[in-house]
């Protein structure tokens, strides 16, 4: 089974995948086709794209999506600096009309943006589409020929076709939905939280030195912190973040020391409300249980 | 796992099946074209398609594209391969249906039928569909009045008029200035280089005529969905007259009527002639008065119609009284569905227009955090009122 050799080399560089993840994952190498994962914040979706470049030793181009997004800023702009010098040497030299047209619109003038950079390289690069339900419904529209075809009509030079085909990979949060168009080009994986066998792994594997005990102890303790009404439920960085904390403050069992459990409960808890929900009793409660 | 679908024998092997796996899916309510049934069987050919695990994984990951069908799939999954239940494919007419007669969608009708015969084919047997099976559908078949009332003798031509222009003014109080995007525009407040190099070619490379851009204003679409319950026959004709107003004014709008199901009126009120698009009205109205079932009506128009005319630029009304016969969580998941196609909701409660009026009916309570506003409106001069509120919103 080969899908099984890529969650092997994803293991490797440290990084848990799921049996589904992985799946998805080498379908989406395999067709060549986007893969778009969705599923809460923390629970690696970005991490995948960076670990994937480092599993297959390829370049990570990252584009990073906000509302307002556009073309000039994710594919392409031409240099207008340059133009206009261009412009000005040529016409001082005498030369006009289609010469100087044509050589301000060439490929030497043109700025690459992520998307633009992530199909002309020479080797095959992850192209990282993050957050992608941040970006607004125009920025899909612009999304769907280069996810689908591998390439970029750009009006005054035309169709930069790719070079090599990028690993492509979407990551959504889920705060909008996104259009059919952009779903139906995509492989789709849903992330959830790790149980907890995955995430003592996911522990062992980034934060070796840890004891057996407060490895269990930490794991149990954020799993069952996710049961509870939380605004923002703790992922997988600040459960890993939680352990070297404790790791840090030479604390070996979570039951010993409460005051110093909660004071490294703010590597957890993200919001005022949270960390007023969640009081030394209910802390020492919890890691009673977890323990 | 072990009881594997039998196929017939004539069936012409394994693209055949696959095939038939997807339209069992897109029969089920998921989007797959002609192109997922060959990209489904390419994948099937890059993992070991022996283990039925591996498929489903496989098969998950090409046909799936949101989370909703991801938990779906498994039963569907199970459904068409495992054989469980495969022979409640096809499509039947169910005559206590209240929620589907009116809607042309073929997913909730096929999540009832199968609630015959376990959850194999229900995909939305998570969505209440479960819930109202006991208690609720018998209220709403109760309360469901099928004499018809002729909502001509509500509504009044000028009040239409009236309404016309009020709704004109809210349409142009609800544009969306939020545009993060610069067009070309003749006053703007930013150079638009690429045009000015193309223009400045022809100059000599003197850049003469500085072209500029600025961001543009967008209108909203509003979508209004009118509650004629019994509790609300008091104020239809107030609202009535607004639906029909805004239909005029603003051809993007879009407008739904509910009480016991949901109908789409959009296109009966566009009819040129006033009263006979109000005729019109009142003849897909049928029930008008009765129970009501905001929660299912309002799941049901997440579900289907928000999917295509609802978007970020949407601003979804609704106008009701926030009287349920369905249990409130039916009403908060399907307005935190709604909310997530990226909307604003406002909600108009003739009721809170009403001294120490609180929001203490279930539905509305459950509602409240997933509202951008909640305002009262009774009269048309209500209405006009809330121009300066939409502005801020």
């Amino acid at each position: 089974m080969i899908w099984k050799d890529l969650q092997t080399a994803l293991g490797d560089e440290g990084y848990v995948a799921s049996n589904d993840l992985t799946v998805a994952l080498h379908l989406a190498l395999s067709l060549g086709r986007p893969l778009l994962i969705e599923g809460a914040a923390g629970v690696g979706k970005t991490e995948v794209a960076k670990t994937l470049a480092a599993v297959k030793g390829a370049q990570l181009i990252r584009l990073q999506c906000y509302e307002g997004l556009d073309a000039a800023q994710a594919i392409y702009e031409w240099n207008y600096q340059r133009q206009l010098l261009t412009i000005r040497a040529a016409a001082e030299d005498g030369k006009t009309g289609k010469d100087v047209e044509d050589r301000i619109f060439s490929r030497d003038f043109l700025l690459e943006r992520p998307l633009l950079a992530a199909i002309t390289q020479t080797a095959p690069p992850v192209l990282l589409i993050d957050e992608i339900d941040r970006a607004d419904e125009e920025f899909e529209a612009y999304l769907l020929e280069i996810l689908s075809e591998y390439q970029v009509s750009i009006p005054e030079l035309g169709t930069i076709e790719a070079t090599s085909k990028p690993m492509v990979i979407l990551t959504s949060n889920g705060t909008r939905d996104l259009s059919d168009a952009l779903r139906r080009r995509c492989l789709y994986t849903y992330v959830e939280y790790p149980d907890l066998d995955t995430e003592l792994a996911i522990l062992r594997a980034r934060c070796p030195t840890i004891g057996a005990h407060l490895g269990a102890q930490v794991v149990g303790f954020v799993q069952k912190l996710r049961t509870e009404e939380l605004e923002k439920t703790p992922g997988i960085a600040e459960m890993l973040d939680f352990a070297a904390a404790l790791m840090g403050l030479g604390i070996a069992d979570l039951t010993s020391d409460p005051a110093a459990l909660q004071s490294t409960l703010t590597t957890l808890l993200k919001t005022q409300s949270d960390q007023a929900h969640i009081t030394p009793e209910v802390a020492g409660r919890i890691a009673g249980r977890a323990a | 796992m072990t009881r594997v679908t039998r196929f017939a024998s004539r069936d012409s092997g394994p693209a055949a099946r696959v095939g038939g796996f997807i339209a069992h899916l897109r029969h089920n309510g998921l989007r797959l074209g002609v192109a997922e049934a060959d990209l489904a069987l390419n994948a099937l050919t890059h993992v070991h398609a022996i283990s039925p695990l591996e498929c489903r994984r496989a098969l998950r990951a090409v046909c799936t594209g949101c989370k909703e069908e991801a938990e779906q799939f498994d039963a569907l999954f199970d459904s068409y391969w495992l054989d469980a239940g495969r022979v409640k494919q096809k499509v039947m007419p169910s005559n206590s249906s209240t929620l589907e007669d009116g809607v042309h969608s073929n997913r909730t009708a096929k999540g009832q039928d199968a609630g015959t015969v376990g959850t194999a084919t229900a995909p939305d047997a998570s969505q209440g569909d479960a819930d109202s099976d006991g208690t609720g559908k018998l209220i709403a078949t109760k309360a469901r009045n099928l004499s018809r009332k002729d909502l001509r003798d509500l509504v009044q031509p000028d009040e239409i008029a009236q309404a016309t222009d009020i709704a004109r003014r809210l349409g142009a109080a609800l544009r969306d200035t939020r545009s993060r995007r610069r067009i070309a525009a003749r006053k703007g407040d930013r150079l638009h280089f690429r045009k000015i190099m193309r223009h400045s070619l022809s100059t000599g490379g003197e850049p003469i005529k500085l072209l500029r851009k600025r961001r543009p204003d967008r209108t909203r679409k509003i979508v209004a969905l009118c509650d004629v319950s019994g509790s609300m026959t008091v104020y239809a004709q107030v609202f009535l007259a607004f639906l029909a107003g805004l239909m005029r004014a603003d051809s993007a709008a879009d407008a739904y009527l509910f009480h016991t199901r949901l109908v789409r009126i959009t296109e009966a009120l566009r009819d040129k002639d006033t009263m006979r698009a109000i005729g019109r009205m009142s003849l897909m109205a049928d029930g008008f008065g009765g129970g009501s079932k905001i929660g299912p009506s309002l799941a049901l128009f997440a579900d289907t119609y928000a999917r295509r005319f609802v978007d970020g630029r949407s601003v979804v009304l609704i106008l009701s009284d926030g009287y349920d016969t369905a249990p409130p969580e039916t009403m908060a998941r399907a307005l935190s569905k709604l909310k997530k196609r990226g909307c604003k909701i406002i909600w108009l409660n003739p009721l809170k227009g009403w001294r120490d009026y609180a929001p203490v009916a279930a539905g509305m309570a459950a509602a409240l955090p997933y509202l951008d506003l909640f305002s009262a409106a009774n009269t048309l001069d209500d209405l006009a009122a809330l121009e300066r509120e939409l502005v801020t919103l």
